[in-house]
């Protein structure tokens, strides 16, 4: 696995805010810049964390496998989340995601509780349901990689993706 | 009406099920319940590993005396002791220790509630597989659900599917819907092997035991998380769909793999072992055994077990019958004197069998007895070095202060030919430097062995004696205890009891009176071996006694008993 130089300067610096009998502390950090870099985490990765933080490789296995928030899996050039808590539930995030499979030609018959994220043909998004995004008087509401839309429906969806390119 | 004891510095009032005993301060609730002979249901809670406190199968009902407000006298039961006024929400008993004038409940409405409501929750992804589950019969699930459940699900959806049948190291399989989290075999893999590999992946319902993709669960002492899997989740590839528990009768004894002496409980039915499992004796090998020790049973089945005593006629060995067989040994002992005859017996043979080997080197006035040393390697938790059961029995029972230093020069002897006639007992030397060009130097050779190996070849007679699990005797392991081997099958064919044999022998030769019990032949033995003075061997008990001082310490008895110390174990 390739490590940036950048990455790793990065983990070093947040490894120092702890004490050094309680590196262990750091793995959540590490795997979020892990994940920042390369969309996902994987067993690599987890690996690469322990030995950073010289502890068995089980004990990040079980945080990194913990936390939906860590996708296992890679997601497309721009990952698509979908809030489907109750007050989005209700205002149609069902209808939401199924425009968004639609318009962008993914495929999410194969999704399970294991494997949540469904990538389009030609990787360029990838979308998954996530829990409350905390927006609730406006859903439904996505997030488009970092970037947080609001109201989003079945009408508007195609307009939505097209600013993605 | 028991009047109320004080409160001393070590001891503590506590009320159990309304009645009050005294328990050691800083003791777990569990434990105090365990004590007052108050059963309380556990699955994650395990003396000997730290409680998490995360199966909440333990929770019970617990109050304290309110402290009175300023100037007021505390309110006094029946008893004398303070009024407990009690919690309107259970804890757990594995997690909190006592404290003066607690009082818990362990059969009010509220335990057996929680109880029922853990069981009725641990049941709904448990699939039905009890009939075909190496564990059934002897799974602490049945047995709360016989004692505590409700007798019936709500449960309509579907139930969540898991891995099974998953291959984790080299002696154990997993079944992770079996599989209730309580992760005693996490804690064991990390807290006393330091082997971390197991854990739990993912989230709520579907939250698993695994180990990891690139290590697996392969250390020596992998086997104890099956014996301590309070559930089918862990089952032994050794064990697996071999004989249902209840069919087996249990023998207790101590393995011979090492000098450790681990207590052990051979597992058997008609004549046959299925599994050995550790046997608790905090002055041994705790609650834990290695895997090799537990699975050294085996080579008792060989196929090349001998059945008959023989003798050589030509190049091959006839089958004869034993006072033949006995005869002949005698006589052709008898032919030579002293110093030509040579004994090399086994720290593998039991103290009485070492005895009648002692009787007959007096009876043959030779000094040429000795044992073989046979180290190989040991770790910081039980295995020893010495992989001998014996060698501290050899060295009382035989007076050798170093078993093994006179090995090079009985060797040296019978290729110069001053040793002329040699006893093998137990042993297999050809394979330790005694190979056929020594051996034919000597005029006349014995072997008693339970397998047909080389040495029986090349010997002139033949005496098939038994294995561990197959006779009684005792043993001193490497701190000096004195331990009592007990017999869980026969041996096989007309092979015999050792010590029958020698006893044999003996008579053969010094027409003395026979002994018909071990207890006398023990009984003889500690009358003139002083480290045995005044011992029987009903006497030893269970979990045996310590007879002679050898400084040495075990590794992971020492650490378990600097975390009881710590207060992270309950022990």
């Amino acid at each position: 696995m390739e490590v940036s130089r950048e990455l790793n300067k990065q983990a070093n610096e947040y490894i120092s805010h702890y004490p050094n009998d309680q590196k262990r502390s750091a793995s959540l950090p590490l795997l979020h810049l892990l994940q920042q870099e390369h969309g996902y985490i994987n067993e690599e990765s987890m690996n690469w964390v322990a030995e950073k933080l010289d502890i068995e490789p089980i004990h990040v296995l079980e945080l990194g496998t913990f936390y939906p928030g860590f996708r296992q899996t890679a997601p497309g050039k721009y990952h698509i989340r979908v809030c489907r808590t109750l007050s989005c539930a209700m205002a149609g995030c069902y209808e939401t995601m199924e425009k968004f499979c639609e318009v962008a030609g993914i495929d999410r018959s194969r999704v399970t509780h294991h494997n949540p994220i469904a990538v389009s043909e030609d990787g360029k998004f990838s979308i998954e349901f996530a829990e409350c995004l905390a927006s609730c008087g406006t859903g439904p509401v996505c997030l488009i990689g970092d970037e947080f839309y609001e109201s989003v429906n079945a009408e508007n969806v195609a307009e939505l993706i097209e600013k993605y390119d | 009406m028991s009047a109320v004891k004080k409160q001393t510095e070590d001891l503590v009032n506590v009320q159990v099920d309304g009645h009050w005993i005294q328990v050691k301060k800083g003791t777990r609730m569990i434990e105090a319940c365990k004590q007052a002979s108050a059963e309380v249901p556990h699955y994650c809670y395990h003396p000997k590993l730290t409680s998490p406190g995360n199966c909440r199968m333990c929770l019970v009902e617990m109050g304290m005396p309110p402290r009175p407000a300023p100037g007021q006298e505390a309110e006094l039961d029946n008893d004398g002791h303070a009024k407990i006024s009690w919690m309107p929400r259970p804890v757990i008993a594995c997690a909190n220790s006592v404290a003066e004038g607690m009082g818990i409940r362990t059969q009010s409405t509220l335990a057996k509630e929680c109880r029922e409501g853990v069981m009725e929750f641990l049941l709904i992804n448990h699939p039905l597989d009890c009939p075909i589950c190496d564990q059934a019969g002897e799974c602490t699930l049945q047995e709360y659900s016989v004692e505590h459940g409700k007798g019936e699900s709500r449960f309509l959806e579907n139930k969540v599917k898991k891995p099974k049948n998953v291959d984790i190291g080299p002696r154990i399989r997993l079944d992770d819907e079996r599989c209730v989290l309580c992760s005693r075999c996490v804690r064991f893999t990390r807290e006393i092997v330091d082997d971390d590999v197991l854990g739990f992946v993912d989230r709520g319902s579907h939250s698993v035991l695994t180990v990891h993709p690139d290590k697996p669960l392969a250390n020596n002492y992998s086997l104890n998380t099956v014996d301590i899997c309070p559930v089918g989740a862990l089952t032994s590839n050794d064990f697996r769909f071999k004989m249902r528990v209840w069919f087996m009768r249990e023998t207790k004894s101590v393995c011979n793999g090492c000098a450790r002496g681990c207590n052990i409980l051979i597992s058997s039915r008609e004549n046959k072992i299925y599994r050995q499992t550790p046997r608790e004796n905090n002055e041994v090998n705790s609650s834990w055994m290695c895997d090799s020790g537990r699975l050294n049973y085996h080579f008792l089945e060989s196929g090349a077990r001998l059945t008959d005593p023989m003798i050589k006629k030509g190049k091959s060995h006839e089958t004869v019958d034993w006072p033949q067989a006995i005869r002949r040994a005698a006589e052709g002992l008898l032919k030579y004197k002293g110093d030509e005859i040579a004994i090399i017996a086994s720290a593998r043979m039991t103290n009485e069998e070492l005895y009648l080997v002692r009787v007959l080197a007096d009876t043959l006035g030779t000094r040429n007895v000795d044992t073989l040393k046979c180290h190989g390697e040991g770790d910081d938790y039980l295995s020893h070095e010495d992989k001998r059961p014996n060698t501290n029995g050899a060295k009382v029972i035989l007076k050798l202060s170093s078993p093994g230093s006179k090995i090079n020069s009985i060797k040296r002897d019978i290729e110069s030919g001053s040793i002329k006639a040699l006893l093998v007992y137990g042993e297999n030397i050809a394979s330790k430097g005694f190979d056929d060009g020594v051996l034919s130097n000597l005029k006349f050779l014995v072997t008693s062995h339970i397998l047909a190996n080389p040495t029986a070849k090349l010997s002139g007679i033949v005496l098939p004696g038994a294995g561990y699990a197959e006779k009684r005797g005792s043993m001193i392991n490497a701190t000096g205890r004195l331990q009592l081997l007990n017999k869980a099958i026969e041996p096989p064919g007309n092979s015999r009891d050792d010590w029958e044999i020698l006893q044999d022998l003996n008579r053969a030769m010094d027409g003395k009176d026979f002994i018909y019990e071990l207890a006398d032949l023990f009984s003889e033995m500690a009358s003139v071996v002083p480290a045995l003075k005044g011992l029987t061997l009903s006497g030893i008990g269970e979990k045996g006694v310590p007879v002679i001082e050898t400084g040495e310490t075990i590794p992971l008895l020492e650490r378990e008993a600097q975390r009881v110390k710590q207060g992270l174990i309950a022990g």
